[in-house]
């Protein structure tokens, strides 16, 4: 809150070019304006990070949504935003948060990463939001994550991911890979799992696959999986032609006890899923164990080649619970009131549901702190607890990341899960894994993030 | 005991199905069916132990039923897998297990039309008609994946005598790979009434993984022997282990003359692994090849011929594949179920119409404005490329649509052991193949195409001589973006249909154009094979990413050699 940051900003305002403002935010922006400038005529003196965020108003607080409507991102983050909306709209129904209204900023970054970081310091510094939910993939979080540390934001990050990050900005509603890849492997080792010996490790090249592959091989390798039961192989964003490497598969898997550990991302998954049927291979053999499809991704796709395979999330729309059922009822009410695509036949997923509870968590943490100040709201987050669809889930008191069961899932027909194994009570996050940086911690509370461990 | 018996009740029970089909259901009912069948003592009690909450329970009866050997348990291990086998708990508090495979509504009450679980034949209620039961009274049995897995076994040993074929066969697979002697038996007994091919194959080799562990060594060299001469992939890892153990100890076979077999016997399926693996790869290049020069046909038109720098041209597939998408769900929503599945053959042409028809208009509209302008042309067509995007984001959502391929086009065609060609990709070669037969008869052999070429290469001349440039441009431009809707429609059977499907063809369309050289229908089927050809080369080796890498570098030098690509055009244009 020095002065010297306050000039920055204002320098930082200056720059910035009012260009791509659609009509929808300008409206908001100008109808808000009058309001943003009393505040900061208010708290001026205070220094910067006050300015519209504090908690001196008694308006509307407003929230940024940052996820991708365009582009090809659009497929998986348009639902994102239609559930932070709902639950918006369910807490304004209930009279807000701390009697004060909240106001969705919604943005458009269209897949494009810089475009990211442009909108997160549009949400930031013109806009003055509170809290903003976003982002989906890792390299759209970490386009953003220097605008968020350097202006003290608030970000909630609600899709699971490689870990090896504490940012003191970004709460992780998500899994991180000791909550959803570890434990799926430990599964298909298991005797109750089937009792896998190898290892086909398959990903689309980029960081979430490449860190997770990395965790994992450091795994198996510990666990006495010799070198040549692990084969590891990435395919390029879109590769639609899976041929050489299902032939690659079918070979590996010779003689049984093969299974396949897919990242395979977005549109590559029904090509692949597809050449690996038609080339003869069944789950039932070779089980695809896949953390990067859901159920909203098993909406546009053909599910024949998928049925029997796996897949290992924190939560299902087949979760059987009370809070759940209604939780779906009200997603498929929303998307058929607002018209969305696809109306009542909408699905809830693991991220969906993620981005859902991520803002009762603000919430909760905003009432508790009795302000929206970032630095208040931090500190009060640290070990909240929030009934959500699928269950119980805790913000860790130190490392930012959440307390999440894991369920693995066998795919039906229909393009929901059937949950088949489910791990006991929530499982801690350790955004640092410990087959790989076992060394390292995360923590926020006697230390300032990530600290290296005595 | 009673094959007649089940046959009697479901010949029964069918008539009686058929009698009452439409009848609305009672949900009060008793089970006759109950009292008529005759399932044995034992089983009786090891079917309602399944619903047991002791895991202990549940699988020894799981056990009993199995190792019966009798084949009517075969449906009630089949939906233990599938979980559709329930627990019917009666108002009076009587415990029954039922089959329920699928979920019906009966006016606001969705059930199941219940299935005696040993034998699989219909229940009935008093009224003698069909038995439905809502869901709210059942309550499903579900097996951990531990016993589910362990089921598998049980299954294939019943599975051997299945009506099907497939089935037949994984199940001969499974069998041989236990390596239990105790199935041998039963494997004889099916290979002799065994009349198909491959169910033949995966028996013989099942037999032959078995007899290696056979005491006698004569019977272990035979089927080592055996195991070659057909070539059974499946079994080197269990030769490999009959001969060595991973720590240098001692082999489990120990007679010399077997080792001896064995060693040859590897030697001769590895032999036949390479020989397939080539089979296959080059099956692959072919396959790669096709997709590329399908893709590539229509930009070879519209930007080879016309030379229009088309970047919509992705979208215009996209158009094609919605298409489909579109004529799926007008059959499924119009037509009988039995026709469902020709959607996709009239999908083809009404994408190739509607894409050319948009092309048309494009044409007449915007591209005519441009030509002789090719900055100006690849911004607007871009710019209609995000604006097709959007819109189809708009009516469809951001999200995939779902087309399923027909059914006669999944699976594939076996050629020999190990060798599998998808249906898919060999419908894609053909179609790619009768589509650069007509372009080129149309093109090269027919007054049209006299026309579009005499347009293409001199505008002004051909005017002169009364051809009517305006109409051959717009005529063209549409038959480029109709090869385009197809190649679209062509590709709903690989991928996803989705709004940026274009997107991820549009490099490689014109990556095959340049490299064939601009304006030589030749030259682009020559890059398609080469560049596809080249892909699947390098790939086993250098892995998906740095094969592509590979191909982006030997077109940048082969370009650097040969500027105007594989085959350059001949004579003077009126441009050069």
């Amino acid at each position: 809150m020095s002065d010297k940051k306050k000039d920055d900003m204002s320098q930082k305002i200056e720059e910035k070019q009012p260009k791509g403002i659609g009509r929808r935010s300008f409206l908001k922006g100008s109808a808000t304006a009058a309001f943003g400038l009393a505040a900061s005529g208010l708290v001026g003196g205070l220094g910067f990070p006050g300015i519209g965020r504090g908690d001196t108003g008694k308006g509307p607080i407003k929230i940024g949504i940052l996820h991708s409507l365009s582009g090809t991102m659009a497929i998986s983050e348009v639902s994102l935003r239609d559930v932070v909306l709902m639950a918006v709209e369910e807490i304004n129904a209930k009279g807000g948060v701390m009697g004060r209204k909240l106001e969705p900023v919604v943005v458009d970054p269209a897949s494009n990463w810089d475009l990211f970081a442009e909108k997160a310091k549009e949400l930031l510094l013109k806009e003055k939001v509170a809290v903003t939910f976003g982002c989906w993939t890792s390299v759209s979080r970490k386009s953003v994550l220097p605008v968020y540390e350097k202006n003290n934001g608030l970000l909630f990050y609600p899709v699971q991911y490689e870990g090896e990050e504490c940012s003191r900005n970004v709460f992780y509603t998500g899994a991180a890979v000791n909550q959803q890849a570890v434990p799926a492997v430990e599964y298909l080792m298991s005797k109750d799992g089937g009792s896998y010996k190898k290892f086909y490790l398959l990903g689309t090249d980029y960081v979430y696959p490449r860190t997770t592959n990395k965790i994992l091989r450091a795994m198996l390798l510990a666990k006495g999986v010799p070198e040549k039961d692990i084969q590891e192989e990435y395919t390029p964003f879109h590769h639609q032609d899976y041929q050489t490497i299902v032939q690659k598969v079918k070979a590996f898997s010779r003689g049984g006890g093969a299974c396949v550990i897919s990242t395979i991302n977005g549109d590559s998954n029904v090509p692949f899923y597809k050449e690996f049927s038609n080339q003869g291979l069944t789950s039932g053999d070779v089980p695809i164990m896949a953390f990067s499809v859901a159920e909203d991704e098993l909406r546009g796709m053909d599910t024949s080649a998928l049925v029997g395979h796996l897949a290992a999330w924190n939560y299902y729309q087949s979760v059987k619970t009370p809070q759940n059922t209604k939780f779906v009822a009200n997603f498929k009410a929303y998307c058929e009131k607002n018209k969305l695509p696809g109306g009542k036949d909408r699905v809830t997923d693991d991220p969906i549901e993620a981005a859902y509870f991520g803002v009762y968590l603000w919430k909760q943490a905003v009432e508790k702190a009795k302000t929206t100040d970032v630095d208040a709201v931090r500190k009060a987050a640290y070990g909240q607890e929030f009934l959500a669809p699928g269950g119980k889930v805790k913000l860790d008191e130190r490392n930012h990341h959440t307390h999440k069961p894991v369920l693995i899932g066998e795919i039906l027909k229909n393009g929901q899960f059937d949950v088949i194994w489910k791990s006991k009570g929530l499982v801690k996050p350790e955004p640092w894994s410990e087959y790989t940086s076992p060394d390292k911690g995360c923590d926020w509370v006697d230390h300032q993030g990530t600290f290296k461990k005595a | 005991m009673n094959g007649f018996q089940i046959k009697n009740s479901v010949s029964t029970a069918f008539a009686v199905l058929t009698l009452c089909l439409i009848i609305p259901g009672v949900f009060f009912c008793a089970d006759r069916a109950d009292a008529q069948n005759t399932v044995p003592e034992r089983l009786a009690q090891a079917i309602l132990n399944l619903a047991d909450p002791d895991g202990e329970v549940v699988e020894t009866a799981v056990f009993a039923l199995g190792e019966s050997g009798d084949p009517a348990v075969l449906p009630i291990l089949e939906t233990l897998r599938e979980r559709s086998l329930y627990l019917w708990l009666k108002p009076d508090g009587v415990r029954t297990v039922v089959i329920g495979r699928e979920l019906i509504n009966q006016g606001d009450i969705s059930g199941y039309r219940v299935q005696e679980p040993y034998g699989g034949a219909p229940m009935k209620n008093k009224e003698g008609q069909p038995l439905f039961l809502p869901e709210a009274q059942l309550e499903s049995i579900r097996l951990s994946r531990r016993l589910r897995i362990k089921i598998t076994p049980m299954l294939d040993r019943l599975r051997l005598f299945s009506a099907d074929a497939a089935i037949r066969e994984s199940a001969a697979t499974k069998v041989g790979l236990s390596g239990d002697p105790e199935a041998l038996p039963m494997l004889d007994k099916a290979l002799n009434q065994e009349k198909d091919r491959w169910v033949r194959f995966s028996l013989t080799e099942a037999i032959g993984l078995i007899q290696l562990t056979d005491p006698d060594p004569a019977i272990r060299k035979q089927a080592a022997e055996t195991l070659g001469k057909i070539h059974a992939m499946d079994a080197i890892p269990t030769l490999e282990a009959r001969i060595k153990t991973p720590d240098g100890g001692e082999a489990e076979e120990n007679d010399i003359a077997v080792k001896a077999a064995i060693q040859d016997t590897i030697q001769k399926i590895s032999a036949w692994q390479v020989w397939a693996r080539t089979v296959e790869t080059i099956f692959s290049g072919i396959s790669l090849s096709s997709i590329l020069l399908l893709v590539a046909l229509g930009l070879a038109i519209t930007f080879g011929l016309m030379g229009v720098i088309n970047m919509a041209h992705g979208e215009l597939m996209m158009l094609g594949a919605y298409t489909t998408y579109i004529m799926q769900e007008f059959f499924v929503a119009y037509l009988p179920p039995g026709l469902k599945e020709l959607y996709f053959f009239l999908a083809i042409p009404l994408a190739f119409c509607i894409a050319a028809l948009f092309g048309l208009v494009l044409e007449k509209s915007i591209i005519r404005k441009l030509y002789g302008r090719p900055m100006e042309t690849l911004l607007a067509t871009w710019g209609i490329s995000l604006i097709l995007q959007q819109g189809v984001r708009q009516i469809f959502g951001a999200a995939n649509v779902d087309v399923a391929s027909p059914s006669w086009l999944s699976g594939g065609l076996r050629l020999a052991v190990g060798i599998q060609l998808p249906y898919n990709r060999l419908f894609i070669i053909l179609l790619s193949v009768i589509a650069v037969a007509s372009v080129y008869l149309l093109v090269l052999r027919s007054p049209i195409g006299l026309k579009i070429r005499a347009v293409t290469q001199n505008r002004e001349m051909s005017a002169c001589m009364g051809i009517a440039t305006e109409r051959v441009d717009a005529w063209t431009f549409a038959l480029g973006a109709g090869l385009a809707g197809m190649a679209g429609a062509a590709l709903t059977l690989i991928g996803n249909v989705g709004p940026d499907l274009g997107q991820n063809y549009i490099v490689d369309s014109f990556l095959v154009v340049v490299t064939g050289g601009v304006g030589k229908l030749a030259g682009t089927v020559g890059a398609a094979f080469g560049i596809g050809g080249l892909n699947k080369l390098f790939e086993p080796g250098l892995g998906a990413i740095y094969a592509k890498v590979a191909i982006l570098l030997l077109v940048i030098l082969f370009l650097q050699k040969r500027p105007s690509g594989l085959f350059p055009a001949k004579g003077r244009h009126i441009d050069s």
